[in-house]
C-alpha cells in the first residue's frame, strides 16, 4: 500500500505575547509519520499530548498563534504530491473535504441547531461541487440509504435526533465526498459503551466502502486494539513509539506505551490497575532530554539530558527510548 | 498585604498594555481630582452672586461664570462630586438588594426562587422612568440628593438580582462546589472562600453599569427639575443653564461644562470596566494577540 | 400549535398579567405612601391664588379627591382604580381641562410610536449585523474604528447625547429643526410628510446611535460565542464559504438570544424615547409627560405612567410570543 500522507520532522509551536509576557508552547516536536492508503492508523495519547494541534496542521488549518517552525506535511493524491505549507489558503480549503476530512470531538454538537440536516448537507456539498439542489438531494438520499440511515432524518433538526444518530450524521457529512483520508478526533468520548460500539462499527463500514484511510485519534487503547492496523503513541508532542497494532500490544517498548496498555482492564485479570504517576508536562517549559523522564520508572542519567531518537526496533516498529540500546536493542524488558 | 501587591501589579500591567485602560483611568483620575478640589473651593456650593455674571471663559475664570453669578469651574467641581455621590449611593443600595435577593433566590431554589425570579422579571419590564418621574414629581421641592439616591437604588435591583442569581446558579453547579460540599465545607464558608473570588470581578463590572445608569437617571431627573435644585450636580447645572436659555443667549460654557463632565465621566468609567473584564477573560486575550504574530509558514 | 399555546404562550401571558397587576398596584400604592399629599398640594396651589371661602374650599377638595380617586377606604380606592382602568377612564388632564387624559395620550401616541418603532427596528438590525461582522472579522481596521466609536457612545445618557446633538446642530450645522414634530396641519401631503422626517431626524439619530451601540456590543459578544462553537468550527473545517457561515451559522444562532433580549430592553428604549422627546420638544408621550410635570398635572402624569406600563409589557409579550418563529428548537419539540 502506498503512502497517502507523509509527515516529516514537524515542529509547531504556539507563540503568544500578552501583557508583556511571552510564552512558547512546544505543542508538536519533530513528529514524523507515514499514513498509507486503505488502513486504519491510530494515534494514542492523553489530552494535552498535541494530537489536536497535529490534526489542525494536517488539515491545513494552522493559524496564529500556532506557528509551523519546521518540517513538512505532504499528501500523495491523484498521482501527485502536495506540500500543504506551500499551498495558498484557497487551495487548502479545496483540499479539505475532498482529500482530507475531519470528524470532530463532541460531534454531537457539530450540527447547526437551526438548520435542517438536509440543508446542512447542501451547505457542505455546495462548498465543493456545483450541483443543483435536486442533484444534491438525490446524492445525499442515496448515500444515506447505502449507510442504512433513515431518510426522514433529512427533514429533522439536530435536536430531534438521538446522540448516536447525530454522530452518524456527522460521520456521513465528513465522508460524503469520499475523501481518501478521514481524521477522527476522539469519536467515542462522551458516549456510553453501547453507542460507542455502534459508532465505531459505522465508521469502519464507511471506511471499507470508500476504501479510504481512517486516522483515529483517541486515548482509549481499547478502541485502537479493536480497529487500528497501526498505532503511533504520542506523548508531550512527540512520537514515542509506532508499530503494527498486534506488535504494539504484544511487545511495547516505551514505558509510556506499557502503562497505556496495562491500564486496560482485562476480563480475567483482577489485579489493581495502576495509573501513571504524575501528570503530562506543561509544554511551555517541557522537561529536558526525554520528555517522559520525570514520570518514568526506568529513567537513566542520559534520559534527563538528551532526547532519545526514534529508532527501528523491528519491522514496522519504531520507538524512542534509551532502554532499547540499554537492553541490546530487542526491546524486551525484565 | 499580598492582595495589595497583586492589585498594584494588575493595575500596572493593564496601564502598560491596554490603551482603553490608560485613557479611561487618566480621565477618571482628572475628574476625581476636580471633584476633590471642591473641598478647597473659595465659594460654597449654593452661593450665588459671588462673581460677575455671564463672563465667558478667561484666565481668571477658566470655565466662565453663570447668569447667577457663580464660577463655573468650582461649580463643576461640586457637581461632579455630588453626582458621584448620588450615583455611588444608588449603586450601593441597588446592588445590595440585588445581591441579597439574587443570592437568596439562587441558593434557596424551589418555589421561593420562582416567585422572586418572576418578581424580578416583572420589575425589569416595567419602565422605571415614568414611575421615577411620578414619585419625584410628588416629592418635588422636598427631595434631597440622598433621597434621590435612595429612590434610584430602590428601583434598580431587578436586573442585578437576575444576574447574580445566574452567577450563583452556575457556580453551584461547578465541580469545585460539589467537591467542597462533599468535603463537608459549611455553606457560608463555601460562599465566602470558593464563590466570592469569582463574583468580585463580576461585581465590579456590574457596579460600573449601575453607576452609568444612576448618573443617567440623575441627570435626566434633575434636568426635569425633579431633584434638589439648590445643590449643584451635573444634572442641576444643566437644568439651570437651560432655564437661563444659554442656547439662545449663546452663553454655552455654562452648559458645556456639565455636559463634558458627564460624557468624560461615563466614557472613562465604561472604558475602565471593559478593559478590566477583557483582562480577566483569557479567551479574548488569546484572540487579540493572535494578530500580533506572523502567519503560519 | 396546541403545544405552543399551552406550554409556551400561556406562561408568558400569565407573566404579562403579573406585570400589569404589579405595575398598576405599585403605581397605585406609591403616591399614597409618600409623605406629600397631592390633593393638599393642589389645594394650596389653588387657594394661594384665589378664594379662601372654607365651604368652597371643602367642595373643591371633594371634587379633587374624586378626580384623584381618593375617596373611600384604600380598598375601595383600589377597586375603583381598576374599574376606571377597564373603562379606559383616566380622568381629565388638569393642564388641558376638560380634555380627558386618554385623548391627550392618544394624540401623542403616534409620534412616539413612529419614532420608537422605526428607531428600534433600525438600531436592532444595524447593531446585529455590524456586531456579527465585527466578531467575525475582528482584525480589520474598520472593525476597530467602528467598535471604538460605538463603545464610546454607548455609556452616554440619552439626555446628554440629545443635548450634544442640539448643540452641534444649533450652532455648527444648522440644517435640522430642533423643536417640534412637524410644520403645518396634519395631512398626507408631501410637504407635511417631509416636514415630519425633518423634525424626526435628530431625535431618531440620537435613539439610533445609542440603540445601535448597545445592540452592537451585545451582538458582538453573542456572535463571538457562536463563532467558537463546535458547529461553526466544523463548518469552517469543511471549507464552507464565509458568507454561508456568517449568515446561516453565526447570525441565525446569535439571533435567538437577541430576540429575547429585545423584549427585555424595550423598557429602556421606551425611556430613551421619552427622554429624547423632551430634549427636542418632540410632541410624543415623553413631551406630554414633561409639560405635565411643569404644569403640575397629576392626572396626566399618572395616566402616562399607567399607559407606559401596559404598553411596554404588551409589546414585550408580543415579541416573546414571536420567538418560536426564529428558533426551530422551540417550534419542533
Amino acid at each position: 500500500m502506498s503512502a497517502l500522507l507523509e509527515v516529516n520532522d514537524l515542529c509547531a509551536y504556539y507563540v503568544t505575547s500578552a501583557y508583556g509576557i511571552e510564552r512558547t508552547v512546544q505543542a508538536v516536536e519533530r513528529v514524523s509519520l507515514t499514513v498509507r492508503e486503505n488502513e486504519v492508523f491510530g494515534i494514542a495519547g492523553e489530552s494535552g499530548c498535541g494530537k489536536s494541534t497535529l490534526l489542525k496542521i494536517l488539515l491545513g488549518m494552522a493559524s496564529p498563534p500556532l506557528r509551523i517552525v519546521g518540517g513538512s506535511v505532504t499528501y500523495h493524491v491523484n498521482g501527485g504530491s502536495l506540500d500543504i505549507f506551500a499551498l495558498p489558503e484557497a487551495k487548502r480549503r479545496q483540499l479539505r473535504w475532498q482529500v482530507v476530512s475531519y470528524i470532530p470531538q463532541g460531534s454531537m454538537h457539530a450540527l447547526n441547531p437551526v438548520r435542517r440536516i438536509r440543508d446542512t448537507f447542501h451547505d457542505f456539498i455546495r462548498a465543493h461541487r456545483r450541483l443543483s439542489k435536486r442533484q444534491i438531494d438525490e446524492f445525499v438520499g442515496d448515500y444515506l440509504g447505502n449507510l442504512g440511515l433513515p431518510s426522514k432524518v433529512l427533514d429533522s433538526y439536530p435536536h430531534q435526533l438521538s446522540g448516536g444518530m447525530r454522530q452518524r450524521i456527522t460521520i456521513a457529512l465528513a465522508t460524503i465526498l469520499s475523501p481518501p483520508l478521514v481524521l477522527a478526533d476522539e469519536p467515542t468520548t462522551a458516549l456510553d459503551v453501547v453507542v460507542q460500539r455502534g459508532v465505531l462499527q459505522f465508521l469502519e463500514e464507511v471506511r471499507q466502502r470508500q476504501e479510504s484511510t481512517l486516522v483515529l485519534v483517541t486515548h482509549d487503547m481499547g478502541v485502537h486494539a479493536n480497529l487500528a492496523d497501526r498505532v503511533a503513541v504520542l506523548y508531550a508532542g512527540q512520537v514515542v513509539e509506532e508499530a503494527n497494532t498486534t506488535t504494539l500490544f504484544a511487545q511495547p517498548v516505551h514505558p509510556y506505551t506499557q502503562y497505556l496498555i496495562r491500564s486496560l482492564p482485562k476480563l480475567d485479570d483482577r489485579t489493581e490497575r495502576l495509573s501513571i504517576p504524575g501528570r503530562p508536562p506543561a509544554l511551555d517549559n517541557p522537561p529536558t532530554g526525554c520528555r517522559f523522564h520525570p514520570r518514568c520508572p526506568y529513567a537513566m542519567a542520559i534520559c534527563k539530558t538528551t532526547a532519545p531518537p526514534l529508532e527501528q526496533v523491528g519491522p514496522n516498529h519504531r520507538a524512542a527510548c534509551y532502554l532499547l540500546s540499554a537492553r541490546g536493542g530487542d526491546g524486551s524488558h525484565a | 498585604m499580598q492582595t495589595f501587591r497583586a492589585a498594584t501589579k494588575i493595575v500596572a500591567d493593564m496601564f502598560r498594555y491596554s490603551p482603553a485602560f490608560r485613557s479611561g483611568s487618566t480621565i477618571l483620575v482628572v475628574l476625581l481630582i476636580l471633584a476633590a478640589l471642591s473641598v478647597v473651593s473659595p465659594y460654597g456650593p449654593s452661593d450665588r452672586q459671588v462673581v460677575p455674571m455671564n463672563l465667558p471663559p478667561s484666565p481668571s475664570y477658566p470655565f466662565g461664570t453663570t447668569a447667577l453669578g457663580q464660577d463655573v469651574f468650582w461649580l463643576t467641581a461640586f457637581a461632579i462630586r455630588n453626582s458621584l455621590f448620588v450615583a455611588g449611593l444608588a449603586v450601593v443600595i441597588g446592588r445590595s438588594i440585588g445581591v441579597l435577593l439574587g443570592s437568596f433566590s439562587g441558593y434557596t431554589g424551589g418555589a421561593t426562587d420562582r416567585i422572586l425570579s418572576s418578581l424580578a422579571d416583572t420589575f425589569i419590564v416595567i419602565p422605571r422612568l415614568p414611575l421615577l418621574m411620578l414619585i419625584a414629581f410628588i416629592l418635588k421641592g422636598t427631595i434631597t440628593l440622598s433621597g434621590l439616591a435612595v429612590l434610584l437604588g430602590l428601583l434598580d435591583w431587578a436586573w442585578p438580582s437576575k444576574r447574580y442569581r445566574a452567577q450563583i446558579l452556575s457556580l453551584r453547579e461547578e465541580e469545585f462546589t460539589q467537591t467542597a460540599i462533599f468535603a463537608g465545607m459549611g455553606s457560608l464558608k463555601i460562599i465566602i472562600r470558593e464563590h466570592l473570588p469569582f463574583l468580585i470581578p463580576f461585581l465590579l463590572a456590574d457596579a460600573v453599569s449601575g453607576f452609568l445608569y444612576a448618573i443617567g437617571m440623575e441627570v435626566t431627573l434633575s434636568v426635569l427639575g425633579l431633584s434638589d435644585l439648590q445643590t449643584p450636580t451635573i444634572g442641576t447645572m444643566i437644568y439651570w443653564s437651560t432655564y437661563y436659555q444659554v442656547l439662545l443667549t449663546q452663553k454655552l460654557w455654562w452648559l458645556i461644562a456639565p455636559v463634558a463632565a458627564a460624557v468624560l465621566l461615563v466614557v472613562s468609567l465604561y472604558h475602565l470596566s471593559t478593559s478590566f473584564s477583557d483582562y480577566l477573560d483569557p479567551r479574548r486575550r488569546l484572540k487579540s494577540l493572535a494578530t500580533s504574530q506572523g502567519g503560519a509558514r | 400549535m396546541k403545544h405552543y399555546l399551552t406550554s409556551y404562550a400561556f406562561p408568558r401571558f400569565l407573566q404579562w398579567l403579573v406585570v400589569i397587576v404589579v405595575g398598576v398596584t405599585v403605581t397605585f400604592i406609591i403616591p399614597r405612601l409618600l409623605p406629600i399629599n397631592p390633593v393638599e398640594e393642589t389645594l394650596q396651589n389653588v387657594s394661594a391664588t384665589s378664594f379662601t371661602d372654607p365651604r368652597a374650599v371643602a367642595d373643591f377638595k371633594k371634587s379633587i379627591e374624586e378626580l384623584y380617586g381618593l375617596q373611600g377606604t384604600p380598598e375601595e380606592q383600589y377597586v375603583h382604580f381598576w374599574e376606571r382602568l377597564f373603562r379606559g377612564d383616566l380622568g381629565p388632564a388638569l393642564s388641558a381641562f376638560p380634555t380627558p387624559v386618554t385623548t391627550v395620550i392618544r394624540n401623542a401616541m403616534p409620534w412616539t410610536a413612529g419614532l420608537l418603532g422605526s428607531t428600534i427596528l433600525i438600531s436592532w438590525l444595524l447593531g446585529l449585523i455590524l456586531g456579527t461582522l465585527a466578531a467575525y472579522f475582528p482584525n480589520r481596521v474598520w472593525t476597530h474604528l467602528l467598535a471604538n466609536s460605538l463603545v464610546t457612545i454607548y455609556p452616554i445618557p440619552y439626555f446628554i447625547l440629545g443635548l450634544l446633538l442640539v448643540i452641534v446642530f444649533a450652532f455648527y450645522i444648522p440644517i435640522f429643526p430642533l423643536v417640534g414634530g412637524a410644520v403645518g396641519s396634519p395631512s398626507l401631503s408631501l410637504p407635511y410628510l417631509v416636514s415630519i422626517l425633518q423634525h424626526a431626524f435628530l431625535p431618531a439619530l440620537s435613539l439610533v446611535l445609542l440603540g445601535t451601540a448597545f445592540r452592537f456590543i451585545m451582538a458582538r459578544a453573542l456572535a463571538g460565542t457562536a463563532i467558537s462553537s463546535d458547529y461553526v468550527t466544523f463548518a469552517e473545517t469543511a471549507g464552507l464559504p464565509k458568507r454561508t457561515i456568517l449568515f446561516h451559522y453565526v447570525m441565525r444562532n446569535s439571533l435567538l438570544p437577541q430576540v429575547t433580549d429585545l423584549a427585555l430592553s424595550l423598557g429602556a428604549m421606551f425611556e430613551g424615547a421619552l427622554i429624547t422627546e423632551v430634549v427636542f420638544s418632540y410632541p410624543g408621550i415623553g413631551f406630554q409627560l414633561y409639560t405635565a410635570i411643569l404644569q403640575a398635572d397629576y392626572n396626566l402624569i399618572l395616566g402616562v405612567t399607567l399607559f407606559s406600563i401596559v404598553g411596554v409589557a404588551t409589546a414585550a409579550l408580543l415579541i416573546d410570543l414571536s420567538y418560536p418563529l426564529f428558533d426551530p428548537r422551540v417550534r419542533h419539540s
